[in-house]
């Protein structure tokens, strides 16, 4: 089985991640290329017909009460011990949430190279190249594995979603190893708190960044956002730093938003970020960095100042 | 309770990024170095637990560019009781399974409670370091981290998903902690505290073993194509907001 492909199916709250079927759509070109197959690993505890819904060439379901929630230790002990047993060429996870607690703890567990931020992939000539992006967006690395096998994780939106669905022959296996001892114990989901507006119903969204500059500043934004009969989104420094609630974080983390008008302003357009917003309709972006990643998404942009023209703006909007 | 905190520098990614000769590295004679941002919050998390549950707080970094000696004052000054600095033959960039390696060896003999570190950094192009801490060390880890409760040998810790969807466990100490964001924003040191600390702080050095590499050997290094890019307006922050509402005008959004 050398030349296998293997994913890590993700999934909460009873619904696969789309980044599992972005995975197994690329897995199954790969698989191709080296004469393997694609195998979608699912961990889980009634979890079959989710295990169904994977396009791969098959799925192993791993099913024990103790994986009906993502637990980081379980996980590594449950793949790590599928690696040594079966040996794959890749395996795949999303560098997401979930991928992240696993990846590198597993590539010291199995000795095998780890790519991380993959946004590319592809087999040449026997080989298996990978593509990160990495120092927040700004450089591409295309890497080798030094060995015939590798992990990846792969970043979400990388790869397209529909080659990844449909359906294949599940194996439905028990816990390799045994899970009766752990350490970390899941206790509970928590949802996201009722927020006072839900920044994904927004036609227009008035996105700010770190150039914004203070928490004084917040106010310029508000009111630009009460002119346009908008809402204040924000990036991740915004709400880490307290100004604005979590409900209003726009990016990998936070919520991912479709408005017909996003207004980015001050955000450098870090690939955390672009993934929660990059579906809206238009996107206008004003940074002063003419080199911000922001502007590589955005359909029209300006280096001005934004804190002198969030006001300009909003006597705009004002004066009709 | 022993609180340890892995930092690592990287090159500070609001400069100009230049990319090396041969076309496989960034060309770090050329770069100004900082501490990871997610690290910072790491430090800021411990330095909490540590007034609400007491301790010790010991950072430690490898230090791959002469100049660690600048972050670990820093953390002494926001709150952190011990320093150490991994030392040897390391270049700029050297490999997270590097630096990860040499980290764990370093911390087994610190005999931790808990590890707290970032949850990533913006040069993890082989995979972030404190899974592979953990690794090493035979602990557990959960990352994504925004909140670490510690008391009675056990940590209540906070994880992340998309959508703001969070989960809570409960982890046997001794853990590994990616930190992604600390409790509160980390604290400001003051320059003065900063310079007074240089002067009189003891940062231990532990000798560091080989590079290992990375598993994994980049064949080229290119800054990316943008598959579009904005269309550009000039023109003055009134100009540009006479331009903005064209747009959403042209929308159906506003009158």
């Amino acid at each position: 089985m050398a030349n296998d492909i293997f994913i890590l199916a993700e999934h909460l709250n009873g619904k696969l991640a789309d980044i599992t079927f972005e995975m197994t759509g690329k897995a199954k070109e790969l698989a191709a290329a080296f004469g393997g197959q694609a195998v979608a690993v699912l961990l889980g505890s009634g979890a079959k017909s989710l295990a169904e819904s994977i396009g791969a060439d098959t799925v192993l379901y791993v099913d024990d009460s103790t994986l009906a929630e993502f637990n980081p230790e379980a996980y590594s002990r449950v793949l790590a011990a599928m690696i040594k047993e079966r040996g794959p060429r890749v395996v795949m996870m999303g560098n997401t949430s979930v991928g992240m607690d696993l990846g590198a703890g597993l590539s010291v567990m199995a000795g095998l190279p780890l790519i991380a931020y993959v946004n590319g992939l592809a087999a040449d000539g026997g080989m298996f190249v990978a593509t990160s992006q990495i120092y927040g967006g700004k450089i591409q690395a295309e890497a080798v594995p030094d060995g015939e096998a590798c992990i990846v994780s792969c970043l979400a939106g990388a790869f397209p979603a529909d080659a990844g669905r449909g359906s294949a022959p599940v194996e439905q296996i028990a816990s390799p190893v045994p899970l009766d001892d752990l350490k970390v114990k899941f206790v509970k989901l928590i949802q996201p708190e009722g927020g006072d507006v839900d920044i994904t119903q927004q036609p227009i969204l008035v996105s700010i960044g770190r150039g914004i500059g203070g928490q004084e500043n917040i106010e310029l934004a508000q009111e630009l956002a009460e002119a346009l009969g908008a809402a204040v989104s924000a990036s991740r420094p915004i709400t880490d730093a307290g100004w604005l609630p979590k409900t209003r974080q726009v990016g990998k983390s936070g919520l991912t938003v479709k408005p017909k008008v996003y207004l980015a302003f001050g955000i450098s357009g870090a690939p955390e970020h672009l993934e929660g917003m990059r579906g809206a309709e238009l996107i206008i972006a004003v940074n002063t960095d003419p080199k911000a990643p922001i502007f590589d998404v955005a359909h029209y942009g300006a280096t001005c100042d934004m804190l002198d023209l969030l006001p300009a703006l909003t006597e705009k909007v004002k004066g009709g | 309770m022993n609180i340890v905190v892995p930092i690592k520098q990287i090159p500070n990614l609001t400069d100009e990024l230049e990319i090396n000769g041969d076309g496989t590295g960034l060309d770090h004679d050329a770069l100004q170095y900082v501490l990871n941002e997610f690290d910072e919050h790491a430090i800021e998390e411990a330095v909490l637990a540590k007034e609400s549950a007491g301790g010790a707080v010991t950072v430690v970094g490898v230090d791959t560019t002469g100049e660690l000696d600048g972050a670990l004052h820093t953390a002494l000054a926001k709150g952190a009781d011990k320093a150490a600095k991994i030392t040897g033959d390391f270049p700029r960039g050297t490999d997270s399974h590097t630096q990860a390696r040499l980290l764990a060896e370093a911390i087994k003999d610190m005999s931790p409670d808990i590890v707290l570190t970032g949850v990533q950094a913006a040069d993890d192009r082989d995979g972030q370091i404190g899974p592979m801490i953990a690794a090493h060390l035979g602990m557990p880890y959960v990352g994504v981290v925004t909140g670490v409760t510690v008391s009675g040998g056990k940590a209540v810790v906070h994880k992340e998903y998309a959508g703001g969807v969070m989960a809570e466990f409960e982890v046997s100490l001794p853990m590994v902690v990616g930190v992604q964001a600390a409790h509160q924003p980390p604290r400001y040191a003051p320059v003065s505290k900063i310079r007074q600390i240089a002067k009189t702080a003891k940062i231990d050095e532990i000798a560091g073993g080989e590079v290992a590499g990375a598993g994994s050997t980049v064949r080229r290094m290119f800054k990316p194509e943008a598959a579009g890019h904005a269309e550009m307006w000039d023109g003055s922050p009134e100009e540009v907001a006479e331009k903005i509402v064209a747009m959403i005008k042209e929308k159906g959004l506003l009158k």
